[in-house]
């Protein structure tokens, strides 16, 4: 039984159980080496993603008639946005409801593009709805109406939505 | 045989690394919003991809000061190195940072991409690197990551097997909110790791009495516990090594190991009875911890030395049945691994949309190979692997959706061919009238524009005449030659009187010149706005003319050549993911056999004093009875 003992002490003065180094078929430089490979294959993909975003925007959203929208919002901790709708010129273009991990990604200052899609070249109507919460569990929409004009070259809209208690418009519609 | 847990002080600070994406207080570009969109959700392939293709563009630009990114061009090339990091491109993400340590920057910036570099160095474990670039580190250095540049270089120090280098360091970094905890432990590993056994001796015991509720320093504080009271327990101090294994949380992660050395130090000093305690608590725990696996070994081996043999070989019996059926469920584990359902077990979408994915693996019933992993899921090279692995699966899932949209395409190509080729040669033909009408009138337009210019400098009366006063100016002209070969005795009377009529004209030419003039150029003008208005329509009907064309031709080459790519791109995937796969595998199975052949060993330990147990509680039952 002191064997017993002697073997139980060493395991515990061995610290981690993987001491006994459990990948000792696979050296270190297969590891790295694979992991090099890995690395070169993502770069590769993120290439051709690239390539292809530029292709479909070519095929399905020509620069004459390409329009973008993006949403920003205000830092307001007393409103929760849950949904934003758009319509260009009285047809539905977008309705997304935010997930909990995208509004925290808006919170922290990103942009979402939220459509792409194809207008005519003049002017044309945008409505933008907003529905949230406020902190005190009331309900909040709000709905604006905005023109803008759309050229030959590809439109980028920033939308960017506040709630009530900033004070400002709770809806701002910039070109960029 | 002491091995100081420095892995540990190495995974702390990859977790301290993580901190938010560089930020600009007003955001001007759009598409840089975009790409911080997707990097806040985790989603880093997005976020480099759009800025990988933005900040691309942006220096292709003649004039990049014109462009939005310029404005946020040396947050957007941090981010860069930022987001490959995050997504394990470290070859990537140095090149993209020593571009910006290289570039004419400030101080400031400079000092940041030195700590970034440094930073990846570090967890690619290239320590000569990663002091080099700390030492670049020189001047102003923002605040926010002052202390981080500080506890880095203790860290490479100390991986360097240089401790005391570290100690100044660290020593400063007692008082700081977020690494205090930290700093007090790794000090007291760095004289460890000096061979300043009674200093490291003491500043373990200050890194175990640190106040705190942060969880994370919590477990450090256990953790200074813990390596101290193993140190003594090395030295034989058996008691002083009790109050610190004590000290560890019995909620804790290194609770089981406290509680298994508490036992080993009161049975050192053949105090059994005390040993009993935290083996019995530790034997109650999750059966497949190596520490309890030993505490279910060691508490029967207690009673026995209490002559309890009765209940040793009781708690010997249920420790060969629980060692058998680990044993089993280890071989059904190897087995599985072998059917390569462990890998199909960590790609399941459902599973990894869960931040604690990895524990709840081993909630899932038909995955049992996970019960003995988690020790293993929590290593650095294996998370690395693994890591790996998720992203090539993830990689192959996004090329097979493209690969896919490539026959859309195709047919979106052919749909818009079939409808725009048979309508082109009409409409042709209308763009060629139409052209050179406009091109006959911009002709005319410029001569009026011309003659206008003219008279602008010479006065020319007569080219403001109207079209009835031209006809009386040329039948006068023709009336004067015909008179000057006739031979009438009126003819004095009759040039007189075309003299007459020449001069009334030229009066009227002469008097009204200015206004006509004036109305000359007024009509110009309003012809300008018809011909601005002509060329706006013709320009746009050559545009629609081209987009029409541009809509199905000059595709076939890249959507054949992209096809060609993202298939070659599957096949690399493909094998990269079996190669992965396979060194995951043979790790688990490495590892699932070297704790089978600990358990295998357990259970002939358990079997033979099973036996001896029953032989002592028999015999001291005949003593008694004898007695």
């Amino acid at each position: 039984m002191s064997r017993l003992i002697r073997t139980l002490m060493l395991l515990v003065l061995a610290g981690g159980p993987f001491a006994t180094g459990a990948a000792q078929d696979i050296s270190r430089d297969d590891m790295r080496s694979l992991d090099g490979q890995v690395q070169e294959i993502k770069s590769d993909v993120l290439s051709i993603a690239s390539d292809l975003s530029n292709l479909e925007e070519r095929l399905l959203y020509p620069s004459n008639t390409q329009v973008a929208l993006f949403v920003a919002i205000d830092d307001d901790e007393d409103f929760r946005l849950d949904a934003v709708k758009i319509e260009i010129n009285g047809e539905l273009a977008t309705h997304h409801i935010y997930s909990f991990k995208e509004l925290e990604a808006l919170q922290k200052g990103g942009v979402q593009r939220i459509y792409t899609g194809n207008v005519a070249t003049g002017d044309h109507q945008l409505s933008v709805t907003m529905v949230g919460k406020l902190k005190n569990g009331t309900e909040f929409n709000k709905t604006d109406q905005f023109s803008f004009a759309k050229g030959v070259e590809p439109k980028a809209l920033g939308i960017t939505l506040a709630g009530p208690g900033l004070g400002k418009t709770g809806i701002q519609l910039g070109d960029w | 045989m002491y091995r100081a847990p420095i892995p540990v002080v190495g995974l702390l600070l990859i977790a301290s690394l993580a901190t938010s994406p560089v930020q600009s207080e007003a955001l001007k570009d759009l598409y840089f919003g975009e790409a911080l969109y997707y990097a806040h959700q985790g989603y880093y392939f997005e976020a480099l991809e759009r800025l990988d293709t933005e900040v691309s563009q942006h220096n292709g630009l003649d004039e990049p000061e014109l462009d939005t990114l310029f404005f946020h061009m040396d947050d957007a090339e941090f981010s860069l190195g930022d987001f490959e990091l995050r997504y394990r491109m470290h070859h990537r993400a140095g090149r993209a940072i020593t571009a910006v340590l290289e570039g004419a920057v400030d101080e400031v910036v400079r000092n940041d991409a030195a700590y970034r570099l440094a930073r990846i160095h570090f967890q690619k474990g290239q320590m000569e690197d990663a002091l080099l670039a700390l030492e670049r580190i020189d001047g102003k250095i923002p605040e926010s990551i002052r202390e981080d540049i500080e506890f880095l270089r203790a860290n490479v120090y100390l991986a360097q097997e240089k401790p005391a280098e570290s100690f100044e360091v660290l020593k400063r970094l007692q008082g700081s909110k977020s690494f205090g905890g930290f700093a007090a432990y790794n000090l007291g590993i760095a004289y460890l790791q000096d061979g300043q056994r009674e200093q490291a001796i003491e500043q373990l015991d200050r890194a175990g009495r640190i106040d705190t509720d942060d969880p994370a320093e919590l477990a450090i504080r256990d953790k200074a516990n813990l390596v101290l009271g193993t140190i003594l327990l090395e030295d034989g101090n058996y008691d002083s090594a009790m109050p610190y294994l004590n000290r560890v949380r019995l909620d804790g992660p290194f609770s089981n190991q406290a509680l298994l050395s508490a036992g080993w130090a009161s049975l050192s000093t053949e105090n059994y009875q005390r040993a009993v305690v935290p083996w019995s608590i530790l034997a109650q725990r999750e059966v497949t911890d190596a520490a309890t696996q030993e505490a279910m070994l060691a508490l029967p081996y207690a009673y026995g030395k209490l002559d309890v043999h009765g209940r040793a070989a009781i708690h010997y019996g249920q420790a060969l049945d629980a060692f058998g059926a680990e044993v089993d469920k280890l071989n059904e584990s190897i087995e599985s691994i072998r059917e390569g359902l462990f890998l199909e077990a960590l790609v399941r979408e459902e599973i990894r949309k869960d931040k604690d994915w990895v524990i709840r693996l081993r909630a899932l019933p038909e995955t049992p190979e996970t019960y003995y992993m988690m020790e293993l899921l929590a290593t650095h090279d294996f998370q690395t692997g693994l890591q790996n692995y998720l992203d090539l699966a993830d990689l192959r899932k996004k090329l097979v959706s493209w690969q896919s949209s490539f026959d859309a395409f195709d047919d979106m190509v052919d749909i818009r061919h079939d409808h725009y080729e048979p309508l082109l040669p009409e409409v042709d033909t209308k763009f060629r009238e139409l052209d050179s009408r406009l091109r006959l009138r911009r002709e005319q337009h410029k001569m009026l524009v011309r003659r206008r210019d003219d008279l602008l400098t010479t006065p020319r009366p007569e080219f403001l005449a109207t079209r009835e006063e031209l006809e009386v100016l040329a039948r006068i002209e023709h009336i004067e030659a015909q008179l000057a070969h006739a031979s009438t005795p009126y003819e004095g009377a009759l040039v007189l009187r075309m003299q007459r009529l020449k001069g009334l004209l030229t009066w009227t030419l002469e008097t009204e010149y200015h206004e006509r003039l004036t109305e000359f150029d007024q009509n110009l003008r309003t012809l300008n706005e018809a011909m601005a208005v002509a060329q706006t329509e013709y320009d746009e009907f050559v545009r629609s003319r081209q987009a029409a064309t541009h809509s199905f031709q000059g595709y076939e080459t890249p959507i054949s050549r992209l096809r060609g790519r993202v298939s070659e791109a599957i096949q690399k995937v493909d094998l990269l993911m079996k190669r992965q796969g396979r060194q995951l595998e043979i790790v688990a199975i490495d590892e699932l056999m070297a704790r089978r052949g600990r358990l295998e060993n357990y259970r002939d330990k358990a079997r033979f004093a099973l036996a001896d147990s029953y032989d002592r509680a028999t015999q001291a039952q005949a003593r008694s009875e004898v007695q």
